[in-house]
C-alpha cells in the first residue's frame, strides 16, 4: 500500500468531491421538485396527465442511467454544435461542459424514481386527515400544501434517505463523460501512478462517509415531529 | 481434462522447461477499444492492424503460441503486473515513470504528437496562446503528460480514457484542441468526424515522449523481454518489419 500521492493530488481530490456534491445538491433538489409534480401527476384524474406521468417513469426507469446520460451528452450535447449562433454564444462555456448534461440525466433519473416513490406516499397518508381538512372547508392547494405533502414526505423519510444514497452513488457515472467527479479524480490518479487500489480504496472511502452523513441528515429529520405548518 | 494435458506431455516427452510453455498460450494484451490502424476489430471478433499482425510475427520468431486478449487501457499496467496478461502491445509509449512498474522491449515504432483543433479556430501553440483554452488528451500517454508538463498552469486540460472519446468530443466542439498521436489523427482527419478539422503542427521532440513505443513486460520476465528485444531487431534488420508496416502507412514509423 502507497499513500505518497495523496499530497500530490490532495487539491485535486477535493476538487473531485465538491463536483460530486454539487450534482448531488443539484439533481437532489430539481430532482425532488420535478418528482413532486410527476407523483401528483401519477394521480391525476385527467387522463392525459396521469398517462404523460406514468410514460415518463416508464422511460426513465425503463433505461439504464448511462445510456440516458450518453443520450444527453453524446446525442443531444452534439447537435448544439451544428448552430454556430449557440457555439458563438455565452451559453456555449455551459453547453460543452459534461457537468450539465450529467446534472440533467441525473435529475431526470431522481424525478422518475421518486416520483413513483412519493405517489405511494401521497397513496399512504390516512383518508381521513384530507376528507377533515376538506369538511374544514380548506381549498384544495392549501390542503396539499399544509397536510397532504408534508405527511407524504414525512411518512416517506426513509425511503427517500435510500434513495438519497443512491443518488450519491450514480453521480459517480459522471466520470464516463470526462467530467472530474471523485472517481473521476481516483481514475487519473490511478493512470498517473499506475496505482490499481490505493485511490479507489480512498474514494470508496469518501463515497461512505458521505453516505453515512445523509442517513444521518434524514435521522435527524425524522426525529422531528411533523411540522406544524411550515409552507 | 487432466489426463489428455497428460498425454499431450507424454507424446511430446516433456521436459520441464517445456512443460512451462504448455501452461498456456502467452497472452498479449491490447486495450478493448479499437485504436486503428494498430489495433482495429472485425465484425468476427477477431482482430487485424498493424499491431496484431507485429505482435504475430514476433510471436512466430520466438516460437510462441500467441493470445490476444483485451483489457481496459487504463487498467493495462496492473493487468501485466498481475499476470492477467503476459506481454502489453498496444502502442505504449516507453517512458521513465512506466519503467519504474515495468519493464519495456526496445521500441518497435515511433511517431510524433500532433496538434488537431477545428479549421476555422486560429491557435498559437505557446502557453500564451493556449491561455484558458480547454485541451483534450488520452489519460495515461506521454501526450498527457507533456500538455500537462506545457500547458497544465494556463490551460484547462480534459483527460479521456479512450482515444474514441476524445474524437468524439473534438468533433462536437467540446475541446479547443487536442494532441494525439500523429498516425491516428491523419487517419481521423480523413473521417467525417474530422472533417471540420485540421493539423495545426507536431509537437517538437521532447524527452517526455521517450524513445518509441514498446512491448511492455513484467520486470521478471527477463528472458521473455530477451527474446522480444531479438525479435524486434531481426524483424527490423531482415525487412518484415518494413514489409508490415508497409500495408498501413505512407510514412515510415521505424525506430532509427
Amino acid at each position: 500500500m502507497n499513500f505518497e500521492w495523496l499530497g500530490e493530488y490532495g487539491r485535486m481530490m477535493v476538487l473531485g468531491v465538491m463536483t460530486t456534491l454539487q450534482l448531488l445538491l443539484i439533481a437532489g433538489t430539481l430532482g425532488f421538485a420535478l418528482a413532486v409534480l410527476v407523483g401528483f401527476g401519477r394521480l391525476s384524474r385527467q387522463p392525459f396527465i396521469a398517462w404523460l406521468s406514468l410514460s415518463f417513469t416508464n422511460l426513465i426507469r425503463g433505461t439504464p442511467l448511462l445510456v440516458q446520460i450518453y443520450v444527453m451528452y453524446y446525442g443531444v450535447g452534439s447537435l448544439f454544435v451544428s448552430f454556430p449562433l449557440l457555439r458563438d454564444s455565452w451559453l456555449w462555456p455551459y453547453l460543452r461542459e459534461g457537468f450539465w448534461y450529467v446534472a440533467l440525466a441525473l435529475t431526470l433519473s431522481v424525478a422518475g424514481y421518486v416520483g413513483e416513490v412519493i405517489k405511494g406516499g401521497l397513496r399512504g397518508v390516512p383518508k381521513g386527515e384530507l376528507e377533515a381538512a376538506r369538511a374544514l372547508g380548506m381549498p384544495r392547494l392549501l390542503m396539499i400544501r399544509r397536510i397532504w405533502l408534508p405527511r407524504a414526505i414525512f411518512i416517506l423519510l426513509p425511503t427517500l434517505a435510500g434513495e438519497s444514497v443512491m443518488l450519491l452513488k450514480s453521480t459517480a457515472l459522471a466520470s464516463t463523460v470526462a467530467v472530474m467527479d471523485a472517481l473521476g479524480v481516483a481514475n487519473l490518479i490511478r493512470n498517473q501512478t499506475f496505482l490499481t487500489y490505493e485511490p479507489l480504496l480512498v474514494m470508496a472511502l469518501i463515497y461512505l462517509l458521505l453516505a453515512m452523513l445523509i442517513e444521518r441528515l434524514f435521522k435527524r429529520l425524522e426525529m422531528r415531529l411533523p411540522v406544524r405548518n411550515a409552507f | 481434462m487432466k489426463t489428455t494435458m497428460l498425454r499431450i506431455c507424454l507424446a511430446l516427452s516433456c521436459s520441464l522447461p517445456a512443460a512451462a510453455t504448455l501452461a498456456g498460450p502467452l497472452k498479449v494484451g491490447i486495450a478493448a477499444e479499437p485504436y486503428p490502424p494498430f489495433s482495429i476489430k472485425q465484425s468476427s471478433g477477431q482482430w487485424s492492424g498493424f499491431e496484431v499482425e507485429l505482435v504475430q510475427r514476433i510471436c512466430q520468431e520466438i516460437k510462441e503460441k500467441c493470445q490476444i486478449t483485451e483489457v481496459a487501457w487504463d487498467g493495462i499496467i496492473p493487468s501485466l503486473n498481475s499476470k492477467k496478461i503476459d506481454v502489453i502491445f498496444n502502442s505504449m509509449s516507453i517512458t521513465p515513470e512506466r519503467e519504474k512498474v515495468i519493464a519495456f522491449s526496445k521500441p518497435y515504432y515511433y511517431t510524433d504528437a500532433e496538434y488537431v483543433a477545428p479549421k476555422a479556430s486560429k491557435l498559437t501553440l505557446t502557453p500564451e496562446g493556449l491561455k484558458g483554452k480547454v485541451i483534450g488528451v488520452q489519460s495515461s500517454t506521454v501526450n498527457a503528460d507533456y500538455i500537462k508538463k506545457r500547458y497544465g498552469q494556463v490551460a484547462s486540460i480534459k483527460y479521456y480514457n479512450t482515444q474514441d472519446e476524445l474524437n468524439a468530443d473534438m468533433a462536437a466542439g467540446r475541446v479547443d484542441v487536442m494532441l494525439l498521436d500523429a498516425l491516428a489523427a491523419s487517419d481521423f482527419l480523413k473521417s467525417k468526424d474530422g472533417a471540420a478539422l485540421e493539423s495545426k503542427g507536431m509537437a517538437p521532440r521532447d524527452p517526455i515522449f521517450g524513445p518509441g513505443v514498446g512491448a511492455g513486460l513484467r520486470k521478471s520476465d527477463v528472458v521473455l523481454k530477451r527474446k522480444f528485444d531479438d525479435a524486434i531487431l531481426k524483424l527490423r534488420q531482415d525487412g518484415s518489419f518494413n514489409a508490415i508496416q508497409k500495408k498501413y502507412f505512407k510514412v515510415d514509423i521505424s525506430v532509427k
